[in-house]
Protein backbone atom coordinates (compact mmCIF):
# COMPACT_ATOMS: atom_id res chain seq x y z
CA UNK A 1 0.00 0.00 0.00
CA UNK A 2 2.67 2.51 1.01
CA UNK A 3 4.53 2.01 -2.26
CA UNK A 4 1.34 2.52 -4.28
CA UNK A 5 1.26 5.69 -6.37
CA UNK A 6 -2.26 7.12 -6.06
CA UNK A 7 -3.57 9.19 -8.90
CA UNK A 8 -6.80 11.17 -9.10
CA UNK A 9 -9.33 9.79 -11.56
CA UNK A 10 -9.56 11.77 -14.79
CA UNK A 11 -13.12 12.82 -13.95
CA UNK A 12 -11.90 14.82 -10.92
CA UNK A 13 -11.16 18.55 -11.06
CA UNK A 14 -9.54 20.50 -8.24
CA UNK A 15 -10.67 24.09 -7.87
CA UNK A 16 -10.70 26.95 -5.41
CA UNK A 17 -14.05 27.68 -3.83
CA UNK A 18 -14.01 31.46 -4.00
CA UNK A 19 -16.81 31.70 -1.45
CA UNK A 20 -14.92 29.88 1.31
CA UNK A 21 -11.29 30.20 0.21
CA UNK A 22 -11.01 26.41 0.41
CA UNK A 23 -10.34 23.95 -2.35
CA UNK A 24 -12.79 21.34 -3.55
CA UNK A 25 -12.71 18.24 -5.70
CA UNK A 26 -15.45 18.23 -8.30
CA UNK A 27 -16.76 15.23 -10.20
CA UNK A 28 -20.06 14.44 -11.92
CA UNK A 29 -22.97 15.71 -9.82
CA UNK A 30 -20.84 15.94 -6.67
CA UNK A 31 -18.13 17.83 -4.83
CA UNK A 32 -15.86 17.22 -1.87
CA UNK A 33 -14.63 20.12 0.23
CA UNK A 34 -11.00 19.73 1.29
CA UNK A 35 -9.33 20.80 4.52
CA UNK A 36 -5.68 21.82 4.49
CA UNK A 37 -4.31 18.30 4.94
CA UNK A 38 -6.65 16.80 2.34
CA UNK A 39 -5.64 19.46 -0.17
CA UNK A 40 -1.95 18.65 0.30
CA UNK A 41 -2.66 14.94 -0.18
CA UNK A 42 -4.84 15.54 -3.25
CA UNK A 43 -2.14 17.67 -4.86
CA UNK A 44 0.27 14.75 -4.63
CA UNK A 45 -2.14 12.22 -6.15
CA UNK A 46 -0.60 12.51 -9.61
CA UNK A 47 0.65 8.95 -10.06
CA UNK A 48 4.26 10.07 -9.52
CA UNK A 49 4.40 9.91 -5.74
CA UNK A 50 4.10 6.93 -3.41
CA UNK A 51 2.02 7.03 -0.24
CA UNK A 52 5.31 7.18 1.68
CA UNK A 53 6.38 10.23 -0.32
CA UNK A 54 3.09 11.91 0.51
CA UNK A 55 3.46 11.16 4.22
CA UNK A 56 6.98 12.60 4.22
CA UNK A 57 5.81 15.71 2.43
CA UNK A 58 3.03 16.22 4.97
CA UNK A 59 5.45 15.70 7.85
CA UNK A 60 7.56 18.55 6.50
CA UNK A 61 4.54 20.78 5.83
CA UNK A 62 2.80 20.23 9.18
CA UNK A 63 5.44 20.26 11.94
CA UNK A 64 2.89 20.08 14.74
CA UNK A 65 1.39 16.74 13.76
CA UNK A 66 2.90 13.40 14.75
CA UNK A 67 3.93 10.96 12.05
CA UNK A 68 1.35 8.54 13.39
CA UNK A 69 -1.43 11.09 12.94
CA UNK A 70 -0.22 11.97 9.47
CA UNK A 71 -0.14 8.34 8.39
CA UNK A 72 -3.62 7.78 9.78
CA UNK A 73 -5.05 10.91 8.10
CA UNK A 74 -3.43 10.05 4.78
CA UNK A 75 -4.75 6.50 4.82
CA UNK A 76 -8.20 7.71 5.82
CA UNK A 77 -8.39 10.34 3.08
CA UNK A 78 -7.06 7.99 0.37
CA UNK A 79 -9.68 5.43 1.46
CA UNK A 80 -12.37 8.11 1.12
CA UNK A 81 -11.17 8.92 -2.39
CA UNK A 82 -11.04 5.25 -3.40
CA UNK A 83 -14.46 4.58 -1.93
CA UNK A 84 -15.94 7.35 -4.07
CA UNK A 85 -14.15 6.11 -7.17
CA UNK A 86 -11.96 9.22 -7.30
CA UNK A 87 -8.65 7.38 -7.71
CA UNK A 88 -7.58 5.93 -11.03
CA UNK A 89 -8.24 2.18 -10.77
CA UNK B 1 -28.71 35.63 3.44
CA UNK B 2 -26.65 33.05 5.35
CA UNK B 3 -24.66 30.12 3.91
CA UNK B 4 -27.59 27.77 4.30
CA UNK B 5 -28.79 29.09 0.95
CA UNK B 6 -25.99 28.74 -1.55
CA UNK B 7 -26.46 27.42 -5.06
CA UNK B 8 -23.88 24.78 -5.94
CA UNK B 9 -25.54 23.41 -9.06
CA UNK B 10 -26.96 25.35 -11.98
CA UNK B 11 -29.31 23.50 -14.30
CA UNK B 12 -29.48 25.20 -17.68
CA UNK B 13 -32.47 23.95 -19.67
CA UNK B 14 -31.24 25.25 -23.01
CA UNK B 15 -34.30 24.25 -25.02
CA UNK B 16 -37.52 22.29 -24.60
CA UNK B 17 -37.17 20.88 -28.10
CA UNK B 18 -36.23 17.22 -28.32
CA UNK B 19 -36.22 14.50 -30.98
CA UNK B 20 -37.43 11.99 -28.35
CA UNK B 21 -40.92 11.83 -26.83
CA UNK B 22 -40.35 10.02 -23.53
CA UNK B 23 -43.56 9.62 -21.54
CA UNK B 24 -41.84 10.65 -18.27
CA UNK B 25 -40.21 13.84 -19.57
CA UNK B 26 -39.45 16.36 -16.82
CA UNK B 27 -40.40 19.32 -19.00
CA UNK B 28 -43.78 20.93 -18.27
CA UNK B 29 -46.88 19.59 -20.04
CA UNK B 30 -47.38 22.93 -21.80
CA UNK B 31 -43.75 23.30 -22.87
CA UNK B 32 -44.74 24.35 -26.37
CA UNK B 33 -46.29 27.56 -25.02
CA UNK B 34 -42.89 29.01 -24.23
CA UNK B 35 -41.71 32.28 -25.67
CA UNK B 36 -38.37 32.65 -27.43
CA UNK B 37 -35.32 30.88 -26.07
CA UNK B 38 -32.75 33.15 -24.44
CA UNK B 39 -29.68 33.89 -26.53
CA UNK B 40 -26.02 32.95 -26.20
CA UNK B 41 -24.87 36.18 -24.57
CA UNK B 42 -27.60 36.02 -21.95
CA UNK B 43 -26.63 32.45 -21.04
CA UNK B 44 -22.96 33.44 -20.80
CA UNK B 45 -23.78 36.37 -18.51
CA UNK B 46 -26.01 34.16 -16.40
CA UNK B 47 -23.26 31.52 -15.99
CA UNK B 48 -20.91 34.24 -14.80
CA UNK B 49 -23.43 35.58 -12.28
CA UNK B 50 -24.16 32.08 -11.05
CA UNK B 51 -20.48 31.27 -10.58
CA UNK B 52 -19.97 34.47 -8.59
CA UNK B 53 -22.84 33.38 -6.34
CA UNK B 54 -21.15 30.04 -5.55
CA UNK B 55 -22.19 27.67 -8.34
CA UNK B 56 -19.53 25.07 -9.19
CA UNK B 57 -21.51 22.48 -11.17
CA UNK B 58 -23.28 23.22 -14.45
CA UNK B 59 -25.72 20.83 -16.10
CA UNK B 60 -26.45 21.61 -19.72
CA UNK B 61 -29.75 19.96 -20.41
CA UNK B 62 -33.12 20.41 -22.11
CA UNK B 63 -35.08 19.11 -23.97
CA UNK B 64 -32.10 18.14 -26.04
CA UNK B 65 -29.21 20.60 -25.57
CA UNK B 66 -27.51 19.38 -28.77
CA UNK B 67 -30.21 21.22 -30.72
CA UNK B 68 -28.61 24.52 -29.66
CA UNK B 69 -26.05 25.42 -32.29
CA UNK B 70 -24.26 27.67 -29.80
CA UNK B 71 -23.47 24.79 -27.45
CA UNK B 72 -19.77 25.12 -28.30
CA UNK B 73 -19.71 28.73 -27.10
CA UNK B 74 -21.63 27.87 -23.94
CA UNK B 75 -19.21 25.06 -23.05
CA UNK B 76 -16.25 27.32 -23.73
CA UNK B 77 -17.69 30.08 -21.53
CA UNK B 78 -18.48 27.66 -18.70
CA UNK B 79 -15.00 26.17 -18.89
CA UNK B 80 -13.39 29.62 -18.55
CA UNK B 81 -15.37 30.03 -15.33
CA UNK B 82 -14.01 26.67 -14.07
CA UNK B 83 -17.54 25.31 -13.83
CA UNK B 84 -17.67 21.51 -13.82
CA UNK B 85 -19.74 21.13 -16.95
CA UNK B 86 -21.97 18.11 -17.54
CA UNK B 87 -23.81 17.54 -20.81
CA UNK B 88 -27.11 15.72 -20.20
CA UNK B 89 -28.18 14.31 -23.53
CA UNK B 90 -29.97 11.67 -25.55
CA UNK B 91 -26.96 11.74 -27.89
CA UNK B 92 -29.12 12.81 -30.83
CA UNK B 93 -28.23 14.58 -33.10
CA UNK B 94 -24.45 14.38 -32.66
CA UNK B 95 -21.31 13.60 -34.62
CA UNK B 96 -18.00 12.32 -33.29
CA UNK B 97 -16.33 15.52 -34.50
CA UNK B 98 -18.70 17.78 -32.59
CA UNK B 99 -18.23 15.75 -29.43
CA UNK B 100 -14.44 16.02 -29.86
CA UNK B 101 -14.85 19.81 -30.13
CA UNK B 102 -16.84 19.87 -26.89
CA UNK B 103 -14.04 18.01 -25.17
CA UNK B 104 -11.39 20.35 -26.52
CA UNK B 105 -13.44 23.31 -25.27
CA UNK B 106 -13.49 21.91 -21.74
CA UNK B 107 -16.58 19.72 -21.33
CA UNK B 108 -16.08 17.66 -18.15
CA UNK B 109 -18.60 14.84 -18.44
CA UNK B 110 -21.40 13.43 -20.57
CA UNK B 111 -24.57 11.73 -19.40
CA UNK B 112 -26.40 9.64 -21.99
CA UNK B 113 -29.88 8.25 -21.33
CA UNK B 114 -30.92 4.75 -22.36
CA UNK B 115 -34.51 3.54 -22.22
CA UNK B 116 -33.97 -0.23 -22.30
CA UNK B 117 -31.30 -2.81 -23.18
CA UNK B 118 -33.54 -4.07 -26.01
CA UNK B 119 -33.37 -1.92 -29.16
CA UNK B 120 -37.04 -2.09 -30.14
CA UNK B 121 -38.19 -1.56 -26.57
CA UNK B 122 -35.81 1.37 -26.06
CA UNK B 123 -37.13 2.99 -29.24
CA UNK B 124 -40.74 2.36 -28.22
CA UNK B 125 -40.26 4.04 -24.83
CA UNK B 126 -38.34 6.97 -26.36
CA UNK B 127 -41.02 7.33 -29.03
CA UNK B 128 -38.32 7.56 -31.73
CA UNK B 129 -35.60 5.33 -33.23
CA UNK B 130 -32.56 6.09 -31.10
CA UNK B 131 -31.08 3.03 -29.38
CA UNK B 132 -28.26 2.18 -31.78
CA UNK B 133 -27.12 5.77 -32.05
CA UNK B 134 -27.06 6.07 -28.26
CA UNK B 135 -24.72 3.08 -28.07
CA UNK B 136 -22.47 4.70 -30.69
CA UNK B 137 -22.43 7.94 -28.75
CA UNK B 138 -21.50 6.21 -25.49
CA UNK B 139 -18.61 4.55 -27.29
CA UNK B 140 -17.48 7.89 -28.72
CA UNK B 141 -17.56 9.40 -25.25
CA UNK B 142 -15.34 6.61 -23.98
CA UNK B 143 -12.97 6.72 -26.92
CA UNK B 144 -12.47 10.44 -26.29
CA UNK B 145 -11.82 9.56 -22.64
CA UNK B 146 -14.63 11.78 -21.38
CA UNK B 147 -16.18 10.63 -18.07
CA UNK B 148 -19.45 8.87 -18.93
CA UNK B 149 -22.66 8.51 -16.95
CA UNK B 150 -25.30 6.15 -18.30
CA UNK B 151 -28.71 7.21 -17.08
CA UNK B 152 -31.86 5.11 -17.11
CA UNK B 153 -35.25 6.34 -15.95
CA UNK B 154 -36.82 3.26 -14.38
CA UNK B 155 -40.50 2.40 -14.61
CA UNK B 156 -42.74 -0.63 -14.86
CA UNK B 157 -41.72 -1.65 -18.37
CA UNK B 158 -37.93 -1.58 -17.87
CA UNK B 159 -37.31 -2.05 -14.14
CA UNK B 160 -37.17 -5.82 -14.69
CA UNK B 161 -34.08 -5.24 -16.84
CA UNK B 162 -32.01 -3.85 -13.98
CA UNK B 163 -29.37 -6.61 -14.17
CA UNK B 164 -29.07 -6.27 -17.95
CA UNK B 165 -28.85 -2.47 -17.66
CA UNK B 166 -25.96 -2.82 -15.20
CA UNK B 167 -24.25 -5.24 -17.60
CA UNK B 168 -24.68 -2.77 -20.45
CA UNK B 169 -23.17 0.05 -18.36
CA UNK B 170 -20.19 -2.20 -17.57
CA UNK B 171 -19.93 -3.14 -21.21
CA UNK B 172 -19.65 0.50 -22.32
CA UNK B 173 -17.27 1.18 -19.38
CA UNK B 174 -19.47 3.88 -17.87
CA UNK B 175 -17.93 5.68 -14.90
CA UNK B 176 -21.33 6.08 -13.33
CA UNK B 177 -24.74 4.44 -13.68
CA UNK B 178 -27.85 6.26 -12.61
CA UNK B 179 -30.88 4.04 -12.18
CA UNK B 180 -33.42 6.68 -11.36
CA UNK B 181 -37.04 5.79 -10.87
CA UNK B 182 -39.36 8.23 -12.60
CA UNK B 183 -40.48 11.17 -10.48
CA UNK B 184 -44.25 11.26 -10.79
CA UNK B 185 -44.66 14.86 -11.90
CA UNK B 186 -45.33 16.45 -15.28
CA UNK B 187 -45.51 13.86 -18.06
CA UNK B 188 -44.71 11.02 -15.65
CA UNK B 189 -47.69 11.95 -13.48
CA UNK B 190 -49.91 11.95 -16.54
CA UNK B 191 -48.58 8.48 -17.42
CA UNK B 192 -48.44 7.21 -13.86
CA UNK B 193 -50.81 4.30 -14.46
CA UNK B 194 -48.51 3.04 -17.22
CA UNK B 195 -45.25 3.71 -15.38
CA UNK B 196 -45.51 3.07 -11.65
CA UNK B 197 -43.88 -0.28 -10.79
CA UNK B 198 -45.17 -2.65 -8.13
CA UNK B 199 -43.52 -2.95 -4.74
CA UNK B 200 -42.22 -6.41 -5.70
CA UNK B 201 -40.62 -5.14 -8.91
CA UNK B 202 -38.99 -2.32 -7.00
CA UNK B 203 -37.68 -4.62 -4.27
CA UNK B 204 -36.02 -6.95 -6.76
CA UNK B 205 -34.41 -4.10 -8.70
CA UNK B 206 -33.14 -2.40 -5.56
CA UNK B 207 -31.50 -5.63 -4.33
CA UNK B 208 -29.78 -6.17 -7.70
CA UNK B 209 -28.52 -2.58 -7.73
CA UNK B 210 -27.25 -2.87 -4.14
CA UNK B 211 -25.24 -5.99 -5.05
CA UNK B 212 -23.78 -4.23 -8.09
CA UNK B 213 -22.88 -1.16 -6.04
CA UNK B 214 -20.75 -3.34 -3.74
CA UNK B 215 -19.22 -5.39 -6.52
CA UNK B 216 -18.29 -2.33 -8.61
CA UNK B 217 -17.26 -0.02 -5.76
CA UNK B 218 -14.32 2.13 -6.79
CA UNK B 219 -14.79 1.28 -10.50
CA UNK B 220 -18.31 2.34 -11.41
CA UNK B 221 -20.60 4.35 -9.19
CA UNK B 222 -24.06 2.79 -9.13
CA UNK B 223 -26.82 5.17 -8.04
CA UNK B 224 -30.31 3.83 -7.43
CA UNK B 225 -33.02 6.43 -6.88
CA UNK B 226 -36.11 4.94 -5.21
CA UNK B 227 -39.50 6.29 -6.22
CA UNK B 228 -40.81 8.26 -3.27
CA UNK B 229 -44.20 6.58 -3.81
CA UNK B 230 -42.68 3.57 -2.04
CA UNK B 231 -40.80 5.40 0.72
CA UNK B 232 -42.17 6.00 4.20
CA UNK B 233 -40.89 9.57 4.07
CA UNK B 234 -40.43 12.05 1.23
CA UNK B 235 -37.18 13.01 -0.44
CA UNK B 236 -35.50 16.29 0.36
CA UNK B 237 -36.55 17.49 -3.08
CA UNK B 238 -33.72 19.53 -4.70
CA UNK B 239 -32.04 19.37 -1.24
CA UNK B 240 -34.69 21.82 -0.10
CA UNK B 241 -36.43 24.67 -1.90
CA UNK B 242 -33.96 27.35 -3.02
CA UNK B 243 -31.10 25.91 -0.97
CA UNK B 244 -28.66 24.29 -3.43
CA UNK B 245 -30.04 24.43 -6.99
CA UNK B 246 -31.06 26.98 -9.57
CA UNK B 247 -32.87 25.93 -12.72
CA UNK B 248 -33.14 28.39 -15.60
CA UNK B 249 -35.63 27.32 -18.25
CA UNK B 250 -35.31 27.99 -22.00
CA UNK B 251 -37.16 31.31 -21.85
CA UNK B 252 -35.04 32.54 -18.93
CA UNK B 253 -37.27 31.92 -15.93
CA UNK B 254 -35.15 31.22 -12.83
CA UNK B 255 -36.67 28.46 -10.71
CA UNK B 256 -35.92 26.35 -7.62
CA UNK B 257 -36.85 23.18 -9.60
CA UNK B 258 -37.87 22.04 -13.10
CA UNK B 259 -41.60 22.49 -12.53
CA UNK B 260 -41.87 25.27 -9.94
CA UNK B 261 -43.61 27.52 -12.47
CA UNK B 262 -46.56 25.12 -12.50
CA UNK B 263 -47.42 26.12 -8.90
CA UNK B 264 -50.21 28.70 -8.80
CA UNK B 265 -49.81 32.01 -6.99
CA UNK B 266 -46.02 32.06 -7.06
CA UNK B 267 -44.03 34.68 -8.87
CA UNK B 268 -40.75 33.83 -10.56
CA UNK B 269 -38.35 36.19 -12.29
CA UNK B 270 -36.61 36.14 -15.62
CA UNK B 271 -32.84 36.41 -16.02
CA UNK B 272 -33.47 38.80 -18.91
CA UNK B 273 -34.65 41.38 -16.39
CA UNK B 274 -32.82 40.61 -13.14
CA UNK B 275 -29.41 39.26 -12.17
CA UNK B 276 -29.08 35.72 -10.84
CA UNK B 277 -27.86 37.09 -7.50
CA UNK B 278 -30.84 39.42 -7.14
CA UNK B 279 -33.26 36.61 -8.02
CA UNK B 280 -31.61 34.11 -5.68
CA UNK B 281 -31.81 36.44 -2.69
CA UNK B 282 -34.94 38.48 -3.35
CA UNK B 283 -37.31 36.69 -5.75
CA UNK B 284 -40.55 36.02 -3.90
CA UNK B 285 -40.85 32.61 -5.58
CA UNK B 286 -37.45 31.50 -4.24
CA UNK B 287 -38.28 32.77 -0.74
CA UNK B 288 -41.78 31.28 -0.63
CA UNK B 289 -40.77 27.92 0.86
CA UNK B 290 -37.47 28.78 2.54
CA UNK B 291 -37.10 28.54 6.30
CA UNK B 292 -39.68 26.92 8.56
CA UNK B 293 -42.36 29.61 8.82
CA UNK B 294 -44.43 28.13 5.98
CA UNK B 295 -44.31 24.51 7.21
CA UNK B 296 -47.72 22.83 7.55
CA UNK B 297 -48.74 20.24 10.10
CA UNK B 298 -47.49 17.58 10.67
CA UNK B 299 -44.10 18.87 9.36
CA UNK B 300 -44.02 21.84 11.74
CA UNK B 301 -43.16 19.70 14.76
CA UNK B 302 -41.63 16.72 12.97
CA UNK B 303 -37.98 15.80 13.62
CA UNK B 304 -37.50 15.12 9.93
CA UNK B 305 -38.25 18.71 8.90
CA UNK B 306 -34.52 19.55 8.80
CA UNK B 307 -33.85 16.52 6.57
CA UNK B 308 -36.64 16.61 4.00
CA UNK B 309 -37.90 20.21 4.36
CA UNK B 310 -41.49 19.00 3.95
CA UNK B 311 -40.69 17.15 0.69
CA UNK B 312 -41.62 18.16 -2.85
CA UNK B 313 -43.78 21.28 -3.35
CA UNK B 314 -44.82 20.26 -6.86
CA UNK B 315 -45.93 16.84 -5.67
CA UNK B 316 -47.88 18.48 -2.86
CA UNK B 317 -49.71 20.69 -5.34
CA UNK B 318 -50.28 18.19 -8.13
CA UNK B 319 -51.63 15.51 -5.78
CA UNK B 320 -53.40 17.54 -3.05
CA UNK B 321 -54.08 20.85 -4.81
CA UNK B 322 -52.12 22.76 -2.15
CA UNK B 323 -48.46 23.62 -2.79
CA UNK B 324 -47.96 24.38 0.91
CA UNK B 325 -49.13 20.95 2.10
CA UNK B 326 -46.96 18.11 3.37
CA UNK B 327 -45.65 16.03 0.48
CA UNK B 328 -48.33 13.31 0.18
CA UNK B 329 -45.72 10.57 -0.28
CA UNK B 330 -45.01 11.02 3.44
CA UNK B 331 -46.76 8.33 5.47
CA UNK B 332 -47.67 11.05 8.00
CA UNK B 333 -49.44 13.20 5.38
CA UNK B 334 -53.22 13.44 5.72
CA UNK B 335 -53.40 12.94 1.92
CA UNK B 336 -51.21 9.82 1.89
CA UNK B 337 -54.23 7.71 0.90
CA UNK B 338 -53.94 9.06 -2.64
CA UNK B 339 -50.44 7.62 -2.93
CA UNK B 340 -51.61 4.33 -1.45
CA UNK B 341 -54.35 4.08 -4.03
CA UNK B 342 -51.89 4.74 -6.88
CA UNK B 343 -49.73 1.91 -5.52
CA UNK B 344 -52.68 -0.39 -5.27
CA UNK B 345 -53.66 0.45 -8.85
CA UNK B 346 -50.10 -0.43 -9.94
CA UNK B 347 -50.36 -3.87 -8.39
CA UNK B 348 -53.74 -4.46 -10.08
CA UNK B 349 -52.61 -3.58 -13.57
CA UNK B 350 -49.21 -5.30 -13.24
CA UNK B 351 -48.61 -7.29 -16.39
CA UNK B 352 -51.39 -5.60 -18.36
CA UNK B 353 -50.16 -3.18 -21.01
CA UNK B 354 -51.14 0.46 -20.50
CA UNK B 355 -50.48 2.82 -23.39
CA UNK B 356 -48.21 5.80 -22.96
CA UNK B 357 -49.29 9.26 -23.75
CA UNK B 358 -46.16 10.47 -25.47
CA UNK B 359 -44.81 13.93 -24.98
CA UNK B 360 -46.07 15.90 -27.96
CA UNK B 361 -46.23 19.41 -29.23
CA UNK B 362 -44.86 21.75 -31.79
CA UNK B 363 -41.47 21.65 -30.06
CA UNK B 364 -41.08 18.12 -31.29
CA UNK B 365 -42.43 18.73 -34.75
CA UNK B 366 -39.86 21.47 -35.33
CA UNK B 367 -36.91 19.39 -34.15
Amino acid sequence: MTTARPRLNRKVRLRLDRRTGRYMLLYPERGLELNETALEIARFCTGEWTVDDIVQHLARAFHDASLLEIKRDTRHFLDTLAERGLLQG
Amino acid sequence: MNGEYRPYTFIAELTYQCPLRCPYCSNPLDYTHQRDEIDTDTWLRVFQEAEALGVVQLNLTGGEPLLRNDLERLIEGASKLELYTNLITSGIPLTFERLARFRALGLNSVQVSIQSTKPTESDRIAGAPSFHRKLDVMQWVRSLDIPLTMNVVLHRDNIGETAALIALAENVSADRLELANAQYLGWALRNRAALLPTREQLGRARAIAADARERLRGRMEVVFVTPDYYSAFPKSCMDGWGRRFIVVNPEGLALPCHLAQTLPGLHFDNVRQRSVEDIWHHSSGFNQFRGEGWLPDPCRTCDRRTKDFGGCRCQAFHVTGNAGATDPTCSLSPAHGRIESARSQASHVAGAPVLFEYRTGRGFARA
